[in-house]
């Protein structure tokens, strides 16, 4: 999802670092006020930052024959929300733009909005409502994480479309002529990594469950019957 | 503990790994990254890009590249992997040997 540097012009540089940067700052003041009040919660957020770093290197072979990695923002926006991922997430565009040239200083902004943002805020509302309507909980983290990864992609196809519009005028038709194209090469590549996306994530949730659910009732992730319910099946 | 969700799992991993399969050798699928089709997109639409800036550094080769990207993964799964064996011995401890102070009475009973 990357958007290679020095591949957006100037101006939509500037305006997605506009849009991005008031969300980290609040990230990291959100995270700033948790680590103080909780000091416990510290390890699982170093957890939660290092699936992302683990699952974005991982580039995955996909059905249509290009390769294309998953964004592992899911797990922390379900445990600490869309603010602190934002955060999450740029650390680990800085290490990708700096030391491999993926993305780049220039689209940070652009590339933290699509992966750091959007990504953890569909994930989050699906969490929400899903546990609201009572689904099973590994369900919710996968379609949570799934459709979170998918969003991700879908905006990085938006913020190229916007930017070359077909015919070169940002008109609605030419638009959508050059998101269906982006869409075509991202959206779809992502469709079985966002899949196995969900499928892992569910299954690092299952041993956060096991091992450490009582943060889990802290962070006010699960209910408590929730997890006893869960513990009682996988016991 | 049931490992329902980890056949689970699994299954999704082999069905992509069979498909990987199936389609590099039924196919000459080049497996490039989806970046770099969207940079020839744009290059395709706007008749040759000049990118505005360039990286500031650049792996100088494909291996520099990978062992960065392993790396990457390496620093996350460790980090995964400490926090969990220390969870795990923590969990141990407090529930199996009464190491935690408020159940300590508990754990002298169930240590005699």
């Amino acid at each position: 999802m990357h958007i290679m540097e020095g591949y957006l012009p100037t101006f939509w540089c500037l305006a997605w670092f506009a849009v991005s940067i008031p969300m980290i700052l609040y990230g990291i003041y959100k995270m700033n006020k948790l680590v103080n009040e909780k000091r416990e919660i510290l390890p699982l957020l170093a957890v939660a930052g290092a699936f992302i770093f683990v699952l974005s290197s991982l580039k995955l072979p996909s059905v249509n024959g290009s390769c294309s990695h998953p964004t592992g923002t899911g797990i922390a926006a379900i445990i600490f929300g869309p603010a602190i991922s934002a955060v999450l997430g740029t650390i680990v565009l800085i290490y990708q733009a700096l030391f491999l040239a993926h993305g780049g200083l220039t689209t940070l902004g652009a590339n933290v909005f699509s992966m750091g943002i959007i990504g953890p805020v569909v994930a989050y509302l699906i969490y929400k409502a899903g546990m609201k309507a009572n689904l099973n909980f590994y369900l919710v983290v996968f379609l949570a994480t799934a459709f979170g990864d998918w969003a991700t992609y879908v905006t990085t196809s938006v913020q190229l479309a916007l930017a070359y519009p077909a015919g070169n005028v940002l008109t609605f038709a030419g638009f959508m002529s050059m998101f269906g194209k982006f869409a075509g090469i991202f959206a779809f590549t992502q469709v079985p990594i966002a899949i196995m996306e969900g499928a892992v994530s569910a299954l690092l949730f299952k041993y956060v469950v096991n091992v450490k659910s009582d943060i889990l009732i802290e962070m006010k992730v699960l209910e408590d019957a929730v997890v006893r319910k869960l513990r009682g099946i996988s016991a | 503990m049931s490992r329902k969700l980890e056949l689970i799992v699994l299954a999704i991993v082999l069905i992509f790994a069979v498909q990987f399969i199936y389609m590099s050798s039924t196919t000459d699928a080049e497996y490039g990254g989806a970046d770099g089709e969207a940079k020839d997109m744009i290059n395709e639409i706007t008749d040759g890009y000049e990118p505005i800036a360039n990286p500031i550094w650049e792996p100088p080769s494909g291996e520099i590249e990978s062992l960065l990207f392993g790396l990457q993964a390496a620093i996350g799964a460790g980090i995964i992997g400490y926090f969990f064996g220390y969870y795990k011995a923590k969990k141990n401890y407090e529930n199996e040997l009464g190491y935690k102070e408020k159940n300590k009475s508990e754990g002298d009973k169930h240590s005699l």
